[in-house]
């Protein structure tokens, strides 16, 4: 068999973090979250702010469409070559933990193919509060919920509320009118996840996504020190 | 042909060769027993032959074989007259039905033999190679309709395999009827129907510009192989509604 | 070796992508072909007799050592639907990682270079199979229960089908894949030394109909 040469070797099997020619490869950095909570209008917002200081591409594991790759595509905030839809046969979860061959194929094709990349948003479909990342896809992870899911859902915790890197709690702009308490939903995630930081926010707001945005940076600023 | 006990065994050879002249002549044109040939009027400079079977067969034991071989240049476009019906015969065994083509380089082979009817019983075995050079070009449809009106189908193996150079580009089997293994009938293979046909196109160009796939209403696929080929894949209710979609997908690829 | 190791290669769990993937049932499903447990019966038993057969045969012959690349060819020439064919490699793609990940080995990591955009799954399951200390017969089996396992747990996500209804057709075909897998090994051991010619070749035209149609739907649940 002849070797290819545009391959030193076989693919990184699993979250190696370089690439087979001895590179750093790209941060990846997964949002998770329940439908509708705003992760993709969470990862729209972070390409806006981040992709002219950044090279970076999209992941986004829909449910039964590529509506969301779709959407990030019509919103035009990346060029199309740096947004890859996953297909996850009606199991959203399985892909990004049980099962993350999928994608892990689509992270390394987007670096193969638009490379070199400093970081990869991987986006889940949406699913329930037990839906996290494997380790083995990324390496750190947001979870997304917003105050309109219920002002309760952080006392509830949950895997993916506990331990996600980062916790953002969107919409707040929307709290008053749905009865929610910010004050309460602090208190509980800071009772659930210690000092694992939050961030509340509204993408309607003047700061948008920005804390989050600062956030990745300091992620990314860790990962090539 | 020699006939035995076990059947007839009967072998048609048709060699087509450039002219020279701007024309194909055909140096060989030998039927044998139940498989006749004929020369018909051609086109341009392709040389038209008609099959024609002077008996209804193969029936069970029989063997036949048509061997076609196009030199470098010629053209040559092969039908046949009527369907050819297989069906259940006084030898035991199934019958066979080999077709060996060859195509060399800068030759043409349209292969356009009418349908082949399993008939209630019967249980034939065909194998369909076509061999061809680089740059062959080869037209090839085959249709198999599953038992006559209201008759359930015999036993059918169809095979076809075409190759370019020695390297195979499509080998495909469909085994159906009565003792075929499971499911033939069912969703996954021919789902209840009773005419199932493919169309092979071989075009040097389609090395470089492959068709694209596209879906012909509920039955049939066009599909660009693994090669400068495109397949055809049709099933549909009866032989009529098949060679309407088959010859429509034929024509869209020019 | 451990025959155990079957096990491993066999669970549906396997993180190798075949969760995301109905085996042609979501289209036979829409078309209204399969419809509750009986007609997911008719469809895995065409299923595994026509494309299982194959695939069982190519990973035996893989096992047995005939060479990868003439495997895959033949693979190709066995699959018209160039849908079905980039499935088909995906999967191997996706199957070859988690074989590397759980047992390297040299034969493995030669195939991924040759195939960086990946070898037809049967192929590598042989390969994986070999890896693992298997033999012919063990990966006959995988690629023949892989072959209706997938479209029954599809068929159950799809129909919101009764799973143990789901479980009882994979159960009632038990016999018919003993015979693939027996047959699938015959096949390959001619495969040794008569060429890949001897490995079956057959063919579910409404699988490789369905698949294209399936292909351009922008709505689905399954990625085949």
């Amino acid at each position: 068999m002849h070797l290819d040469h545009s391959h030193d070797g076989p693919a990184a099997v699993s979250a190696d973090a370089r690439r087979p020619d001895g590179t750093r490869r790209a941060l990846r950095i997964g949002l998770g979250g329940p439908v509708g909570s705003g992760k993709t209008a969470t990862v729209a917002a972070l390409c806006r702010a981040l992709r002219d200081e950044l090279s970076l591409a999209v992941v986004t594991n829909d449910i039964y469409t590529r509506e969301d790759a779709e959407f990030l595509l019509r919103e035009a905030v990346l060029p199309p070559e740096r947004i890859t839809a996953v297909e996850t046969g009606a199991c959203p979860h399985t892909a990004i933990r049980d099962d993350i061959s999928a994608n892990l194929e689509a992270v390394e094709d987007l670096e193969d193919e638009v490379g070199p990349l400093d970081l990869i948003l991987v986006e889940s479909g949406g699913d329930n509060l037990t839906a996290t990342f494997s380790r083995g896809l990324v390496d750190a992870q947001i979870f997304v919920i917003d105050v309109a899911g219920g002002d309760d859902i952080p006392r509830k915790g949950g895997p993916g509320v506990t331990t996600a890197d980062l916790l953002v709690v969107n919409k707040t702009d929307l709290a008053p009118y749905v009865g929610s308490d910010l004050g309460r939903m602090a208190a509980d995630a800071k009772a659930q996840r210690a000092e694992l930081p939050v961030v509340f926010q509204s993408l309607r707001a003047e700061s948008g996504v920005r804390d989050v945005a600062d956030w990745v940076r300091k992620q990314l600023a860790a990962w090539t020190a | 042909m020699t006939a035995a006990a076990t059947g007839v065994r009967a072998t048609a050879r048709i060699v087509a060769r450039d002219d020279g002249r701007g024309g194909t002549s055909l140096p060989v044109l030998e039927g044998d027993g139940p498989l006749a040939l004929r020369r018909t009027r051609g086109s341009g400079d392709e040389a038209h032959v008609m099959l024609v079977g002077a008996m209804s067969g193969p029936l069970g034991g029989d063997h036949f074989a048509v061997r076609a071989g196009v030199e470098a240049g010629a053209r040559l476009r092969v039908g046949s007259a009527a369907a050819t019906i297989a069906l259940p015969g006084q030898a035991k065994g199934e019958a066979r039905y080999d077709v060996r083509l060859t195509v060399a380089d800068g030759a043409e082979l349209r292969w356009l033999p009418e349908q082949l009817i399993s008939a209630g019983g019967s249980d034939l075995r065909v194998t369909t190679h076509a061999d061809l050079a680089a740059t062959a070009r080869l037209v090839l449809r085959e249709e198999q309709v599953l038992g006559r009106v209201g008759e359930e189908p015999g036993r059918l193996v169809s095979r076809l395999v075409v190759r370019i150079e020695g390297r195979t580009l499509l080998d495909q089997e469909l085994d159906c009827g009565p003792g075929a293994p499971g499911g033939w009938d069912g969703p996954a293979v021919l789902g209840g129907h009773r005419a199932v046909g493919q169309a092979v196109v071989v075009r040097p160009e389609f090395e470089d510009r492959p068709v694209s796939a596209r879906v012909l209403g509920e039955g049939a696929a066009v599909v660009p192989l693994a090669g400068p080929a495109a397949l055809v894949t049709a099933v549909a209710p009866d032989a009529l509604r098949l060679r309407r979609v088959l010859d429509e997908a034929l024509k869209s690829l020019g | 070796m451990s025959r155990a190791a079957l096990l491993v290669l066999a669970d549906g769990r396997f993180p190798a992508g075949g969760h995301a993937h109905s085996g042609g049932a979501e289209a036979a499903v829409k078309a209204g072909r399969v419809t509750g447990a009986a007609s997911l019966e008719d469809f895995c038993r065409g299923r595994l007799h026509t494309a299982g057969r194959v695939s069982a045969a190519l990973a035996a012959a893989a096992v047995l050592g005939v060479d990868p690349v003439r495997l895959d060819a033949a693979a190709d020439a066995r699959t018209p639907s160039p849908a079905l064919r980039a499935t088909a490699r995906k999967l191997g793609r996706q199957l070859m990682r988690a074989a590397r990940a759980t047992w390297p080995s040299s034969e493995l990591d030669a195939l991924a270079r040759e195939f960086p955009k990946g070898a037809h799954q049967p192929v590598v399951l042989g390969l994986a199979a070999r890896a693992a200390g298997l033999g012919a017969l063990d990966a006959a089996y995988c690629a023949a229960y892989e072959s209706v396992s997938g479209p029954a747990s599809a068929t159950v996500r799809l129909l919101s089908l009764d799973p143990f209804d789901a479980t009882g057709v994979l159960a009632r075909l038990a016999p018919e894949l003993d015979l693939v897998a027996d047959q699938a090994v015959e096949a390959a051991r001619e495969c040794v030394d008569a060429g890949v010619d001897a490995l079956p070749a057959a063919s579910a035209p409404l699988l490789e109909i369905s698949a294209e149609a399936h292909a351009a739907w922008a709505v689905r649940l399954f990625a085949s």
